[in-house]
């Protein structure tokens, strides 16, 4: 047989272009690739098994063969057979699904955290080393990255297939995933929730660099200023130093260490203050008031920015003693009753 | 002739047939007639044309989608072109192709009949239901014609209700209205299938089409009114901004999506499940064979119209929601999975020891079965939480709902049609080029959506414009399988239409099918019986035909 040359460069360039499986760029791949090859197995079975049935009784009870039809009534002990068998595939795919659901979506304590913000139609990724980057990511090689994730503005979804995760970003919520990349490389980033106009081009390309580029990378493109500093000056601008000095009299309550520990409200339920507490504090402080104070905080909806919550979020979470707040407090305050003097603010 | 040798009898009228000189077409004539008709085979027929009109309008957009996606430049129209593109393509094709396809046309036009019942329980609410359904395609087509749509099918918000500038209150007010229509047809028919059975005709002795038929009812009955208010909910917030779904204005943002999808999953199966009824009856005649396991068939039905209320939130595993309910909705949406595996393999062990016969609704249900099976075990990837994750929101999604909803539910309309086609006309279609269209479509369903699977894997985005060009091949096979899936769609309506005049006369019973509907004339007379009929024996009971077929033979001759 002779294949015209031109076809044969044709099938190359396709074979050879085209894709047909994703790359196994992370940790959870595997896991992921094993269980669609088992789903694989049980559909190719499944699809055999009833091929088999239809084709080979269409052959053998053609009408040509078996003029007369047997009336049969119906089988308990067949019916029974495919209904526990299929039964018990399905409940091991739960199973399995379910432990996979869990590996993906349980960061291990000691990840890496970066922000991503999503709106329409870009990714910002906001390190806590104060880099920030669009519709791009680095992430060092074989360490743990979680990213806390918000939408601004509609339903985004973050996906990188070589990884095999995703998850949708919620404007007014945080959600979060986490993996642990094994090749370097660069990778697609979709959004995958339809979210506008140009949702196609909502995509990005996530690096994964060799833990010592990966340091070249975050000394080189640091904005000079982290997340926790720039929320630093967040909260002193808001004004939110004036109630949460930390002193035992504020009207505000202290904000040193509060992160991680358990509150109590005043409609005396208990929570733990994670970073989704601390943001929603900020936008809805009605809803949240530490129990002991009076429910005197404005709201700051609208008048900050996802980022600037984030910032501020950073900030409080490094937040361990009151000292710099009290400092700036006492700055500003100083500032005010000498206004003709700029440029005084200690660093 | 002898009838005892062989199932496959022949009525005596089989060659001399023809068309009766009275029946439910020629009874009144001119258009007010049929506009005004309250019967319901008429208002079937009318659905048939509507429904029709809706899908190749629907189908047109499936075509433009496809043919943008064989470059991954976004080249042929512009994006925003391209969104509704899609919206529309979804819009039509849910609302107002498949959720009335099977129960407001063949189901429509047969239900009452095969229980011996001269109409449906309310003939006006039934032409009611018509014109609902009227007013809601104008008002989509209005929103097409304004200027389109772009939300996507699902209106998620807050996209649809702050941040895009199409014609989404006209769209969704049109799914308001058009949602009436199909809970006045559910309405309609679980009132018949409760009040009207002729005398003798038990729950037992009912076809599986009409037990089918009867579950989707139910679930249009309950999850259709949870649409509507979801989507009046979206009116409102777009245009007085109560804020129910927008986080900004105090809504929860995950609340519309479980208000969404507690009808839209049932809604699948509202879909797929007169469907499945129109292949039981398929496979039980050309096979001359009772349905194997009838009473699993029929309750499985049931238990898929019971667990298909509580496993929406399969669709959300990805947006944040209790890792333990994900669980839950998990193991109950494999658990949904199970009532579809028994159906499948009763079909099959029906054909066991039958008499089978090639023509072409059986060559439509051979598909249904093989592409059901693939879009259902597709759907056990979906339920398993772990995987969802990688493949929700891709292609993958996209090929497995279009191999239910297409390879499933539109080869069992078409199936149904045409096996339903000399009852309704009087007339057969033609059946060469029928079987050359059934196998047509089944080649270009499976090029066109088997790549998609792949290409989901790969991580493709659905809705996307424009793509990575590594994806290019996967692409273009893909929209190659669908111009192949055009022509299968096309040779139809072409052929059909030409049967209607020129196809053979069927006479009563040109599959010598047991069920009700084909011991009378074809096509029926207004008032469907002369006298109402006593039934004293079960469905698909191809012993009584026989003996009927013989004594009526003794009789004439």
């Amino acid at each position: 047989m002779h294949i015209s040359p031109v076809l044969w460069q044709f099938l190359v360039k396709w074979l050879t272009n085209s894709a047909l499986f994703p790359r196994e760029a992370s940790t959870i791949a595997p896991y992921a690739d094993a269980l669609y090859f088992f789903l694989l197995l049980i559909t190719v079975v499944g699809l055999v098994l009833v091929g088999a049935l239809v084709f080979g009784f269409s052959i053998r009870y053609r009408k040509e063969r078996n003029p007369v039809a047997t009336q049969v009534e119906g089988s308990t002990l067949l019916e029974a057979t495919w209904t526990i068998i299929p039964l018990a595939l399905f409940l091991i795919c739960f199973v399995w699904g379910a432990l996979l659901y869990f590996r993906i979506y349980n960061p291990p304590t000691n990840a890496m955290n970066i922000y991503v913000v999503g709106k329409q139609w870009m990714w910002k990724a906001e390190h806590p080393g104060g880099q920030h980057e669009i519709n791009n990511l680095h992430v060092p090689m074989g360490v743990p990255v979680q990213l806390t994730m918000i939408s601004q503005d509609v339903f985004h979804s973050f996906s990188i297939p070589d990884f095999r995760v995703k998850r949708e970003v919620i404007p007014g919520r945080y959600t979060t995933v986490w993996f642990e990349a094994t090749t370097p490389g660069t990778y697609h980033i979709f959004c995958t929730q339809y979210c506008g106009t140009k949702h196609s081009g909502m995509i990005g390309e996530v690096t994964v660099l060799t833990p010592d580029e990966y340091k070249k990378w975050t000394e080189g493109s640091t904005s000079g200023m982290s997340l926790a500093q720039n929320g630093e000056r967040l909260f002193a601008s808001m004004g939110c130093n004036a109630c949460h000095t930390g002193d035992a009299a504020a009207r505000g309550p202290n904000l040193a260490g509060v992160y991680g520990s358990k509150l109590r409200l005043t409609n005396g339920s208990e929570v733990l203050v994670n970073e989704a507490y601390l943001r929603d504090a900020i936008l809805n402080p009605s809803q949240h008031v530490t129990a002991g104070y009076a429910p005197i905080m404005p709201t700051y909806q609208g008048q900050i920015s996802e980022e600037g919550l984030i910032d501020l979020v950073e900030y409080l979470k490094s937040l361990k003693t009151n000292y710099r707040v009290q400092q700036t407090l006492t700055t500003s305050e100083s500032n005010q009753a000498a206004p003709m003097t700029p440029g005084v603010v200690k660093p | 002739m002898s009838t005892t040798s062989s199932t496959i009898v022949n009525l005596p009228d089989q060659r001399t047939a023809t068309i009766p000189k009275k029946n439910y077409i020629n009874a009144e004539d001119g258009l007010l007639s049929w506009l005004l008709t309250g019967d319901h085979k008429r208002i079937a027929m009318l659905y048939l044309i509507s429904i029709t009109f809706f899908f190749f309008i629907g189908g047109i957009f499936a075509g433009l989608i496809r043919l943008e996606l064989l470059t991954p430049q976004p080249d042929l129209v512009a994006s925003d072109t391209y969104n509704k593109l899609f919206s529309m393509h979804g819009i039509i094709m849910v609302f107002l192709f498949l959720v009335p396809s099977v129960p407001a046309t063949v189901g429509n036009f047969l239900m009452p009949i095969m229980i011996g019942a001269k109409d449906l329980a309310f003939p006006k609410i039934n032409l009611l239901s018509w014109y609902l359904y009227v007013v809601g395609g104008i008002m989509t087509l209005a929103a097409l014609v304004l200027g389109g749509v772009d939300t996507g099918w699902t209106f998620t918000t807050p996209l649809s209700t702050h941040y895009v500038n199409t014609h989404v209150v006209t769209a969704g007010l049109a799914i308001f209205v058009a949602g009436f229509s199909s809970i006045f047809t559910g309405l309609n028919f679980i009132v018949t299938i409760h009040r009207m059975r002729a005398p003798g005709m038990t729950w037992f002795r009912m076809p599986l089409f009409v037990w089918s038929n009867y579950a989707a009812s139910i679930m249009m009955v309950l999850g259709t009114p949870v649409l509507a208010i979801t989507l009046v909910l979206v009116v409102l917030e777009r245009t007085i901004h109560i804020g129910v779904f927008d986080p900004s204005l105090g809504g929860d943002p995950l609340l519309f999506q479980h208000l969404f999808w507690f009808y839209s999953h049932p809604a699948v199966y509202i879909m797929i499940l007169p469907g499945m009824g129109v292949i039981s009856e398929i496979i039980s005649t050309f096979s001359r064979k009772r349905v194997f396991g009838y009473t699993a068939v029929a309750f499985s039905s049931v238990a898929i119209a019971v667990f298909g209320f509580f496993v929406w939130e399969h669709h959300m595993f990805i947006m944040g929601v209790s890792n333990y309910s994900a669980l839950v909705f998990s193991l109950l949406t494999m658990l949904v999975a199970v009532p579809s595996a028994i159906k499948v393999f009763n079909w099959s062990f029906t054909l066991q020891k039958g008499s089978i016969t090639f023509e072409t609704p059986m060559l439509y249900a051979f598909a249904f079965i093989g592409l059901f099976t693939i879009g259902g075990l597709t759907g056990v990837f979906l339920a398993a939480l772990g995987m969802d994750i990688h493949l929700t929101e891709t292609y993958f999604i996209v090929a497995h709902f279009h191999y239910v909803m297409v390879g499933g539910m539109l080869m069992a309309f078409l199936g149904g049609v045409h096996f339903w086609w000399p009852k309704m006309t009087g007339r057969m279609y033609p059946e060469s080029i029928s079987k050359l269209s059934a196998v047509t479509s089944f080649i270009g369903f499976n090029l066109t959506f088997m790549p998609q699977f792949i290409l989901g894997y790969l991580g493709m985005p659905r809705r996307y414009h424009a793509y990575p060009a590594e994806y290019q091949v996967l692409n273009v096979l893909s929209t190659a399988g669908a111009t192949v899936l055009g022509i299968g769609f096309l040779m139809p309506l072409i052929y059909l239409t030409w049967s209607l005049k020129y196809g053979a006369i069927a006479g009563n019973n040109p599959w010598q099918a047991t069920g009700l509907e084909w011991q009378i004339q074809s096509p029926p007379l207004t008032e469907n019986f002369i006298e109402t009929p006593v039934i004293d024996y079960e469905a698909y009971d191809y012993e009584w035909l026989a003996k009927k077929t013989e004594q009526e033979v003794t009789t004439v001759g």
